[in-house]
């Protein structure tokens, strides 16, 4: 009952980044302003050394520790290490950013930290009290992220909106939980999923806690209709801390929603099933035609993020290992892309002012060529034309499902990806086409343009070669199944 | 229906009565008491069950501590509830239309089967001790959500701290650390004077500034 070696031993990157991060939170405070660069550096240090640790730490086959709380498996090895490396490029893009606008702040620091130790967290749960309690960790430290920008009433609006929005998801998602405890009698994941499985409790219950479950899950998400969030946070918060929210708490999310469903309750997929083809159909079709409305480069952004994230639950409803493994790599995928999406955007941006409209990227490509063409490398990517790594991942979740014989499904994901492309077709050609309206030149920092070139030729480099990720993602979903 | 079931519904009913006037009392201060009072009912339902720790930690932080807070700062701020309760019975008949049909759609999932059939948990003797076995799990059992429940509240703390912290420019203020810091070479000096000029000689046209106190 009292914790062992092995059971910190099983979480020591996590312990690790807990320790880091309350060393920087104290070290901070006696630092001066123009040594911040000491934080920053000891933030990527920390996650560069929890990756390196996660990697050191794999195990053959789940270990399970603290009682059962946490799970250490393949797929929380992955998906930790990526989370690791999605926030490290994150933080090298919004350091110009941050510094310009007076956010470049120890509390940002910790607080992105705090909020990846929530995703961690959560990645390797396997408990309804550590899925929920790292849950709340992120939200919390997103929230705050959100508004640290506190004179600016955009900011203050969108993260208000986010924290209402947030709180009552949790409410749904904690009634759901308790629903299934009352049924069940466990909160433990494997427990509950035995207990589906041995035909106990009333299924009026469980599918009454299911339906509480998934909404939350889909607010998290950010799925229409649970969706309303999303534009604004998106849009109202600096655009470095949507730059965050946006990549590493996908991937989180997207382990929540397998945790949950599939190592929970794996025996109701046929309940849960078609809730999520109903999400994921409102999702695509929702999130595809709003964003052509949009003139607001974050906002549509956050609509096309709608719509990716109801492509992954398209992986996920198909409920086999290959389902899983392909909504993992599109979520991958899908968070490499953001990050160098929103790379761009940050690029753009200098002191003073703010490039978020379309037009402001117009002419890019006189500008600076080079990351025109990055940018036009995601724009592909997301709109999911070959050889981009967006089309595999897109058609890998496509061919999960239609292996599932949702043939309509896999025929309306298709129709509304070709609607979707238009509105990315328009920023490529807003960037080649058009007559720049500025002329200020862009000069990024070295380590920003050498990581956002990285990442760009990533996305092409991902899409030529997928097999070595998918094949990852293929064994780290069979071996944690 | 036993007493122990009698006892629930009235506590329950009180319950429901008292959150609907925190939403519909016109004074906020009512509103703060009725939320008091359905904080004691809920505190005597999780008697009934057996939960005193929980029970007496309602009453003593929520009662005890933030709804007094609460009450605090609506006397303090002067806020406007008309402002705030604008529209309520604009949105109310869509709200009673929605809250109606959720609450119709629980009882109808819940009571066709619901927990019927769930064996009902047995009484425990009058040796048993709530808090004692809430003690035993929380450092043993669950001590890993334990530590990162103390880590969310961490981070309320610095984002509380981060979100209302504000140094601003051009006030004048005290500081106590620079105040107690002081020493006694910052405040007093001793000037050498040249003696005294014979009576009746003329002073000094100009006097140095820096003799000043």
């Amino acid at each position: 009952m009292i914790p062992t070696f092995a059971d910190y031993y099983a979480a020591l990157p996590e312990l690790v980044l807990l320790g880091m991060t309350c060393v920087i939170l104290v070290l901070d405070l006696f630092l001066k302003d123009h040594q911040r660069n000491a934080t920053y550096l000891l933030a990527q240090f920390t996650l560069l050394a929890c990756a390196v640790l996660t990697v050191f730490t794999v195990q053959g086959r789940p270990l399970f520790a603290f009682n059962g709380l946490v799970v250490d498996d393949l797929m929380s090895d992955v998906l930790k290490v990526m989370t690791y490396l999605a926030v490290t490029i994150a933080l090298v893009y919004v350091r110009a950013y941050n510094a310009a606008r007076g956010l470049f702040t120890g509390e940002f620091f910790t607080l992105a930290l705090f909020a990846t130790l929530g995703m961690v967290v959560m990645i390797s749960a396997n408990h309804f009290l550590t899925l929920y309690i790292g849950l709340e960790l992120l939200s919390l430290s997103l929230y705050a992220m959100v508004a640290l920008q506190r004179d600016s009433a955009r900011a203050t609006e969108a993260a208000m909106k986010y924290f209402v929005l947030g709180a009552l998801a949790s409410g749904m998602l904690l009634y759901g939980m308790s629903m299934l405890y009352g049924a069940t009698g466990s909160l433990d994941l494997e427990s509950v999923s035995a207990a589906l499985a041995s035909g106990l409790g009333s299924s009026n219950v469980l599918v009454f806690g299911l339906v509480f479950l998934v909404a939350g899950i889909a607010f998290k998400l950010g799925v229409a209709p649970f969706h309303m969030w999303v534009p604004d946070v998106y849009q109202g918060a600096p655009t470095s801390v949507t730059l965050f929210v946006g990549s590493a708490p996908k991937i989180a999310a997207f382990a929540f929603t397998l945790r949950l469903l599939v190592n929970g309750m794996e025996p109701l997929v046929a309940d849960w099933q078609g809730m999520l083809v109903v999400l994921a159909v409102v999702s695509m079709v929702l999130g595809n035609l709003v964003a052509i409305a949009q003139t607001n480069l974050k906002r549509m952004l956050a609509y096309s993020t709608i719509s990716h994230m109801g492509f992954v639950l398209l992986g996920v409803l198909s409920g086999s290992l290959n389902g899983y493994a392909s909504a993992m790599f599109y979520v991958l995928v899908y968070v490499l892309t953001a990050l160098a999406g929103f790379g761009v955007i940050l690029l753009l941006a200098r002191e003073g002012f703010e490039s978020e409209e379309l037009d402001d990227l117009k002419g890019l490509n006189r500008r600076s060529p080079w990351f025109a063409f990055i940018m036009l490398l995601v724009m592909f990517s997301m709109a999911g034309v070959p050889p981009l790594a967006g089309f595999l991942a897109k058609l890998s979740v496509l061919q999960a499902a239609l292996q599932q014989g949702l043939v309509w499904l896999v025929v309306l994901a298709v129709m509304m990806s070709l609607i979707g492309a238009f509105y990315y077709l328009r920023v490529v050609k807003l960037m080649y086409f058009d007559e720049p309206q500025q002329s200020e030149p862009i000069r990024p920092l070295g380590d920003m343009r050498l990581m956002l070139s990285a990442n760009g030729v990533g996305l092409l480099l991902l899409g030529i070669a997928p097999q070595p990720l998918l094949t990852l993602c293929m064994v780290a979903i069979s071996h944690s199944m | 229906m036993d007493f122990l079931s009698a006892i629930f519904y009235v506590f329950a009913t009180i319950l429901v009565l008292a959150g609907l006037r925190v939403i519909t009392a016109r004074n906020p201060v009512h509103a703060a008491l009725f939320l008091v009072l359905a904080f004691f009912s809920a505190a005597a339902i999780w008697m009934l069950l057996e939960a005193e720790f929980l029970s007496l930690a309602l009453v003593l932080v929520y009662v005890g501590a933030v709804m007094v807070l609460f009450l605090f700062v609506v006397m303090m701020l002067d806020v406007n509830f008309d402002t705030l309760r604008e529209g309520f019975w604009r949105h109310l008949p869509v709200g009673l239309l929605v809250a109606g049909a959720m609450v119709l759609e629980m009882v109808l999932v819940l009571s066709a089967e619901g927990f019927r059939g769930a064996p009902s948990p047995e009484a425990h003797g009058f040796d048993y001790s709530n808090t004692r076995e809430l003690g035993a799990v929380l450092y043993t059992q669950y001590l890993y959500a334990f530590e990162l429940a103390a880590v969310l509240l961490l981070v309320a703390i610095v984002a509380a701290i981060a979100l209302t912290l504000r140094r601003r420019e051009g006030v004048k203020r005290n500081d106590v650390g620079e105040q107690v810091k002081v020493r006694r070479e910052d405040r007093v000096r001793v000037l050498q004077l040249a003696p005294e000029a014979p009576v009746g000689a003329q002073p000094d046209a100009a006097p140095a500034g820096e003799g000043a106190p």
